[in-house]
Formats: C-alpha cells, structure tokens, sequence
C-alpha cells in the first residue's frame, strides 16, 4: 500500500482568507480517509481542489504518481458525490448513472450491463426510470453514489453525502457506504463536520481546522491520543488542565502544579504521563476525557501506581439509562466526569447533589496536548456539549 | 356549489371578461370578416364570399410568407443563440453587474419604439457612421447598401426583441443550479458538452417562453421592414397593412391575418397537445 493520493504544501486563498494553508498529507490506495472539522475549516475546500472545481495557489496534488494539480476536472479520473446530490433532474435515474459513460462514448450495450449492475450494487433496479423528483432524499443519495462509482474512479470524493438524511436513514446509509467500500474496494475521501460519521467510517481522519491538519491518525489514536487542544474538544468531549510542571520525579511522569486546585488542601500537583520531556517549569496543557475519571462516595478501594486522587463536590447529575454525567467542582473549577453503569449495584450508595465525592484516574490517561493553552474555557470549564 | 368555487370564479372574473372582450372577440370578428366582402367605401360589406380567401392564392403571397418565416425565425434563432450565454453570465455575475446587465436590457423600453428604429436609419444611413467606419476598414464597398435590405430588417428586429428573448432565458438560468456543471464536468464532460446537455435542458422552460416571445410579435412585424426595409423584404405584416391602410380592404386584411394566425397557432397547438400527450413532463410547461 503505497502513497496513492498526495498533497504537498497545497494551499488556496479565498480573498484574504487562507482556505487551506501549506496542507501536506498522503491518503493510501484503497483507503477510507476523512477530512473532519467545522464549517468553515477548509476540508470542502481541500475536496474541490481534488475534484478540480478549484486551483490552488501554490502546491502540488498528486494521484497515482501523476501530477493532476493543473488538470480539468473532466480529465481527473476522480468522481463526487455532492452534498445536494447535483442529480440531473431532466433525467432518468438511469441516465443519470450513464451520464459518465455516454460521454465517454463506450457502446451502448456496455452502458446498459455497467448501469445495470450499479444500479443492483445500491439496491434501486426499480427505480431505474423514475426522475430525481420521483424518489426519496436516501434513494438519490443512493443514485449519486452509483453515478459516480460506475466510471471506477481512482479516488471517490464524498462532500458531506448523509448531511441532508434524517438520523434513522443516517445511520442506515452509513452502514450502506462501509459495505460499497468493502465491496468496490477504491479509496473513498470523506468530507464530514460530524465526528459520528468520521470515527465510525474512516480507516484514518484528518482533523482539520482553519485551513490546516491538526492530526491525521486512525480514529482511536485521534480520540485517545488529541494532538491539540483543537483534536481534543472536537471529537468528544474532555477536560483540560493547565499547569506548570513543579517536579519531574522519574523520567516517565511528571508532577504538574495546577493553578485552579491550588487553594485544595494537601494538593501537591497532578501527577502526568511526560511523554514530552517536560522540564520543570514547563507549561503543560493536559487533556483528560470524562470516561477516564472514577468518581464514588468511600474513598477508591484499589490503589494503582500512578493515580491521581482528589476530593470534589457533585454540582449536577444527569442520568441517561447507560451512563450518567456528573459535574464536580474541583477547587474553582468544574469537571466533567461521565460513569458507564457497568456492574451497576443496586445497594451502592447513590451519588447526590451536593455530595462530596473523590475523583480519581490514572495518570496514564492524562493526555499531553502540543499547544499550551486551551482555545476557550467555554462552558462547564473546557466541557463542551453533554 | 362550494363558496371556495365560487371564489375562485370571482377571482378568475375580471381576466375572464378582459380575455373575451379583447382576445377571443376580435379574434372570431378577424376570421369571420374573412368571408366577407369588402365595402367599397373601406368598412365590411353584408354578403358571404369565399372570393377573399380565394384571392390568397396571388402568385406573390408564398414568396412573401416564405420571407416572414424565415426572418421571423432567424430572429427567433438569433436572439435565443444570443440571450443564452448573457443570461449565464447574468446570473453568474455579482449583483452590481448584474443589475447593471438588466438595466441595460431594459433601458430602450424607455424610448419609443418608432424612435429607435429611426435611430438605426440613421446609423445604416449611407452617410451613417455604421457605413463610415466599415468602409474605413475596408468590410465594406462606399457604394454599397445597409439601409433598405433584408440584412437590416433582420438587425433591427433582433435587436428590437432581444430583451424578449433575453429575460425569460434569464429568469429560467436564475434558478438554475450550477452545480449540475460542476457534477456534469466531475463526470467527465468537456464545458460544450455540460452545456448542451445540462444546462440548455435545465433552461428549456426559459427558451421555450423565449421563442414564444420573440417569434409570434416577429412573424406579425411591419413598421420595422416598412422602415428599413427595401421592396425585397417585405412581410406578411406589410402587406396587411397595406391592404387595410392603401386598399381600404378589411376582410382581405383579416384573410391574411387569419392566415397568419393559424400558421403561427397550428403548429404550436399540435406541439402542446403531443407534449401533454407524451405525459411524463407534462403540465410543466403550461404557457
């Protein structure tokens, strides 16, 4: 498996707004790579600029080996499926899957067994001759992927093809899109603003955002392992710590002074995973997510090498069946802590409002952001959405 | 009957009544007075007669009509060939421009309809500066001929039924969406074939209403052949007027009006009838 789609320093300007800037990245033959990030974030952008709908200003795209930067779009052996679908609406579902094939004059019987088979790959053999304006929104999503499928494009580009689906048809079609790739076997590049769809589709993610690669890694490494503070709150939801590193007691972890807990008694820093060499002195920022915290009324029964203990204060609850969302307070400040119900016993003592409760986790399962400050404190302290 | 009916046939009234008075009254009166004779003293006599129907058969008529439809259509062709890439760009076009585009189209409007023929009068005019600069480079021999030519007629009614052509195309390439271009050419076509595939047969509401616009008033022209025109290019219109204005002729006017109408209307009928009768996209284009 080798480099099959390549950028190299690409980058495009809309007036005074860097869309995409300096992005270097290599997508694999046959690979399900996405491109998430927030409206805004230059992945469409990145998208058209494969597609050939725009030029970049300076830098390279490679497909294959060849250089299709200055090619048009109609000589780019890459195919789209748009947000909106872009059916032609004056045609037929199945002139619309021919349109590719027509226009690269193959013979007609060819068109009609290639049509044919596309049109059983995605399940609409009866839909053949309705018009765009006669099917479902799911079913033209269906028929915009078999018009770009049946040219066998080197790479399919997908600009955000379930955005316009109800939630139900949602999750349907994003299992239908696994199975086509699985079965086509081409490299599928997504274009997506939902994490969902990314982790849940993708061999490997870029995040993106403001024009740049935050982290390109396989969905896991990108949840577990944020590079950024940005990788961080955007998928999922976390917990930064800002601090400074008072001590360095071996050469795997570090004690980090954190300026919120300073007035808790007994606190003498948060002990931290030092996967980047951290002197003493230095500014860490630390990423921890809500499921890693253990969080109960006695004190944590089993003791692990490198746990982190602190006492806190239940602020909110909210139950929802398999799991529960506590918000503690923590010195001043507010942590999310999300419990799965696992082993849930019914003679437990509950957790109430306005308990005091102790947090624990493992120092392991801090995470070392590479920038130094969170973006924003935001809501509930550095907690995004519920 | 329903108060909702009853609505509706209040509401539909007044165009009903405006439609009749001055549509389909005048319309009977026309192909009526066909068959009648004429009045010596310019009015509409009492007899029945086929003798003006009859005299349709003059041996100048066809070369007449033959002349009318195709200027007519030329002009049609013309216009519409015209109007298609400026209503792409007008609608592709930021709002000042486009604004501008419109008010360009629509300016002449304001200006009497005699007068900017008379206006290219001048400019074809031998000594007119048309002439002036073609002879200055050399397209044109000094003593040849713009003014009073069929090539001038068809310039002239092109240019008068441009904005004709051009805001129905327009309105339809408004709502057009452009990402079927960018979907066509994804899929391998050249910009030419996009177009005729595409983008023409997502506009062919506005080109149908176009042709409607431009062909039926053109078929009907005789001020503009009349002014600058020669001898060789009359029109049907001409010869109507001829025969109510010089001949005091009624009923043979309203013979070849007749004439004309049913020319015009016939095969528009039969095309709406087979469309509405080849179902699929049928009632879409109710004109």
């Amino acid at each position: 498996m080798g480099e099959f789609l390549e950028f190299q320093g690409v980058s495009k300007r809309f007036g005074p707004v860097k869309a995409v800037n300096n992005v270097s990245f290599s997508v694999k033959r046959g690979e399900f790579f996405s491109l998430l990030g927030p409206s805004g974030c230059g992945k469409t952008t990145l998208l058209r600029l494969i597609a050939g709908f725009e030029q970049p200003d300076s830098g390279r795209i490679l497909l294959d080996g060849q250089d299709i930067t200055q090619l048009p779009p109609n000589h780019r052996n890459v195919n789209t499926v748009f947000q909106n679908y872009a059916l032609f609406p004056h045609m037929t579902v199945f002139e619309n899957i021919a349109f590719g094939l027509r226009v690269a004059r193959r013979p007609k019987d060819e068109i009609e067994h290639e049509v044919m088979s596309m049109l059983k790959l995605v399940q609409m053999e009866d839909k053949a001759w309705h018009l765009p304006s006669q099917i479902s929104g799911g079913q033209k999503q269906r028929v915009a992927i078999a018009r770009a499928l049946v040219n066998k494009p080197s790479v399919l580009l997908l600009d955000e093809p379930l955005a316009a689906l109800d939630l139900k048809l949602r999750q349907r079609m994003l299992l239908e899109l696994d199975l086509i790739h699985d079965q086509v076997g081409i490299t599928f590049l997504y274009v997506t603003h939902d994490q969902g769809e990314a982790m849940s589709l993708s061999d490997r993610i870029a995040v993106m955002h403001s024009g740049v690669t935050e982290q390109i890694a396989t969905p896991a490494e990108v949840y577990e392992a944020p590079k950024t503070s940005f990788v961080a709150s955007f998928i999922g939801d976390t917990n930064f710590f800002d601090g400074i590193v008072s001590s360095v007691p071996d050469d795997d972890y570090c004690l980090v002074d954190i300026p919120d807990f300073a007035d808790i008694e007994g606190f003498n820093g948060v002990l931290c995973y030092n996967d980047k060499k951290k002197a003493v002195g230095g500014r860490v920022n630390l990423s921890v997510r809500p499921e890693k915290f253990g969080i109960s009324i006695d004190p944590p029964r089993r003791q692990f090498a490198h746990m982190n203990v602190l006492r806190a204060k239940v602020e909110d609850i909210i139950y929802t069946g398999n799991h529960t969302n506590y918000w503690v307070s923590v010195g001043s400040r507010r942590i999310a802590v999300y419990q799965q119900h696992a082993g849930y016993l019914l003679d437990e003592k509950p957790i109430r409002w306005g308990d005091d409760v102790w947090l624990y986790w493992n120092a392991d399962n801090g995470y070392m952001l590479d920038d130094e400050a969170a973006p924003d404190p935001g809501l509930g302290d550095n907690v995004k959405g519920v | 009957m329903s108060t909702r009916k009853l609505r509706e046939i209040c509401a539909t009234a007044p165009s009903l009544v405006w439609l009749t008075a001055f549509l389909l009254v005048p319309t009977l009166m026309v192909l009526t007075f066909a068959f009648k004779k004429a009045d010596p003293m310019g009015g509409i006599g009492t007899e029945w007669t086929f003798a003006t129907l009859r005299s349709l058969a003059n041996p100048s008529y066809p070369a007449i009509i033959w002349r009318t439809i195709w200027q007519s259509l030329a002009t049609t062709a013309i216009c519409v060939a015209v109007s298609i890439p400026m209503a792409y760009y007008m609608a592709r076009t930021g709002e000042r421009t486009r604004r501008f585009l419109m008010v360009l189209t629509i300016l002449p409007f304001w200006t009497c309809f005699i007068l900017r023929v008379f206006a290219w009068m001048s400019l074809l005019h031998p000594h007119g500066i048309v002439k002036n600069i073609l002879v200055a480079l050399g397209m044109a021999d000094p003593s040849s001929q713009l003014l009073y030519t069929s090539g001038a007629v068809l310039l002239v009614m092109v240019y008068n039924h441009l904005p004709f052509a051009i805001l129905p195309i327009y309105a339809s390439a408004e709502k057009f969406d452009y990402q079927l271009l960018e979907a066509a050419a994804d899929l391998g076509a050249t910009r030419a074939t996009a177009v005729m595939r595409v983008f023409i047969p997502g506009i062919k509401a506005g080109i149908f209403a176009a042709i409607l616009m431009v062909l039926i008033p053109a078929l009907g022209e005789y001020v503009i052949p009349d002014m600058v025109g020669g001898p060789a290019s009359e029109m049907i219109g001409n010869k109507i007027a001829q025969r109510v204005q010089n001949d005091r002729n009624l009923p043979h006017a309203c013979a070849l009006s007749a004439a004309l109408m049913l020319f015009v209307m016939g095969p528009m009928v039969a095309y709406l009838f087979a469309r509405r009768k080849g179902g699929k996209e049928g009632g879409r284009f109710s004109i």
